[in-house]
């Protein structure tokens, strides 16, 4: 099973940031980066990104394992967008100048190569965002969080229970795993695709089966505790806001504001350095 | 729409399922780096017993989640269509009724899969590509080819293994409707 990243209990500034906090950060901070294209926006958050995975205090173990398979993702990512469109930056860019020529149809061009870097740093402004926000929120504050920003409450709580359960679910698949390989069900990349889909199935089954009794015990010890009886409900560990909470809100509404700003009055999300 | 504790317990457990399942997955030759995802089944399976609100949120939680802890990123541009495949299966729940017993007849296993192909459809040929194209710029044909691919690929596992779990839960599950009063 590959490494996920989770929790880790320290003592830093983002640490003792509250969750909510965290949860809008997150979110504003994907939005930014989802809707600017400018490379020197994206440079910033990056830049700011490594800044505040410095200050946390992650080490690079708890990640670096995640971090190859999205590295893994990124380069076959951007070998596919070339060879599907060789000339996709020139359209962006409206110029034309090219480096050198590859072969058939294609021809290096620095307009591309531009592109595909900011596609690059596009998607790595979100990589230390996730990081720290998995790495220095305690799970049981997500669900206060989720809840502090207007998501109903037995929403916010199915995360707490999702989070609450991952663990208890992947002991239990691989149990079940080891359990059918002892009974000699292949379950290498042998064989033809039908038997391999039966043999997942094989794991998927009793692994679904005991996960909806389990639907059935939790729900029912939680309505014997008389959960969802009133329309609002209280959180044992929300924090309350400090200075610190309101000065990072204050900040990333600031900045989100100034990448919108910027992109009116670029009229374009893209910053072009060919023209 | 009230949401009820098995369903919000529902949503819980079945993103932890769907979180777990994200690296179960069945590599297919034809086409390098795709696979069958097993985890599509399952949230197929889910929709359609518990509902629309079920299917979107253990979608896009789980979707989320699943990329976050594995991979680090979060690609949202394909974590809005797997809530778009959960509610739509979902809005069939109670025609359905899986919990009592009723994929017993044929009529639902067709509606069934009619139903995944049209909403696999929308998300992955529409959805998918489209925001992709808007958030990223990436190039069109190359979004719509992996949409094409996602669709196909999404449609096979739900069609054999989602159809096959909903059966033999519905087998299960409506066992007791055998029962006969005592004379």
């Amino acid at each position: 099973m590959a490494r996920m990243i989770s929790y880790e209990d320290k003592d830093t500034p983002i640490h003792k940031l509250s969750g909510f906090t965290k949860l809008v950060f997150f979110i504003v901070w994907c939005m930014a980066s989802a809707l600017t294209f400018d490379t020197r926006v994206l440079i910033l958050m990056l830049v700011m990104g490594f800044a505040i995975y410095a200050v946390s205090g992650t080490k690079w173990n708890q990640v670096s394992t995640v971090f190859k398979a999205i590295m893994i993702f990124m380069v076959i990512n951007l070998t596919c967008i070339f060879f599907f469109a060789p000339y996709q930056g020139c359209e962006i860019y409206g110029t034309r100048t090219e480096i050198a020529h590859l072969f058939g149809n294609y021809t290096l061009t620095k307009e591309q190569l531009f592109y595909e870097m900011n596609v690059f740093i596009k998607y790595f402004t979100v990589i230390p965002a996730v990081f720290i926000f998995l790495v220095t929120t305690n799970p049981s504050e997500l669900a206060a969080s989720l809840n502090g920003i207007g998501v109903p409450y037995s929403i916010a709580y199915s995360l707490e229970i999702a989070l609450r359960y991952i663990p208890d679910v992947q002991d239990e698949f691989i149990r079940i795993r080891n359990a059918q390989e002892a009974r000699g069900i292949e379950m290498s990349n042998k064989g033809k695709l039908l038997d391999r889909i039966k043999n997942t199935a094989s794991i998927i089954f009793p692994l679904l089966f005991s996960s909806m009794e389990r639907i059935e015990v939790v729900s029912n010890a939680m309505e014997l505790r008389g959960f969802g009886k009133k329309p609002k409900r209280t959180w044992y560990s929300r924090r309350k806001l400090k200075a610190a909470d309101f000065l990072v809100l204050a900040f990333i509404i600031l900045f989100f504001a100034g990448t919108v700003a910027l992109t009116i009055k670029n009229g374009s999300r893209f910053y072009n350095p060919f023209v | 729409m009230k949401i009820g504790i098995k369903e919000v317990v529902a949503m819980g457990i079945g993103t932890a399922l769907f979180v777990v399942l994200t690296n179960v997955q069945i590599p297919v030759f034809i086409v390098p780096n795709t696979a069958l995802q097993p985890r599509m089944a399952i949230l197929a399976f889910l929709a359609a017993a518990f509902g629309p609100i079920v299917g979107a949120v253990v979608g896009f939680l789980g979707h989320a989640l699943g990329d976050a802890v594995f991979y680090g990123s979060v690609w949202w541009s394909w974590v809005i269509p797997e809530a778009v495949v959960g509610a739509a299966i979902g809005i069939f729940a109670k025609k359905f009724a899986v919990k009592e017993g009723g994929f017993a007849n044929g009529m639902n296993l067709i509606i069934f899969n009619a139903v995944q192909i049209v909403a696999n459809a929308v998300a992955w040929i529409l959805c998918a590509p489209v925001l992709d194209i808007v958030i990223y710029k990436e190039p069109a044909n190359k979004v719509f080819s992996q949409g094409a691919v996602a669709f196909v690929l999404n449609i096979i596992i739900i069609g054999i293994l989602g159809t096959i779990l909903l059966l033999a839960y519905s087998k299960i599950a409506g066992g007791s409707s055998e029962l006969k009063a005592e004379e």
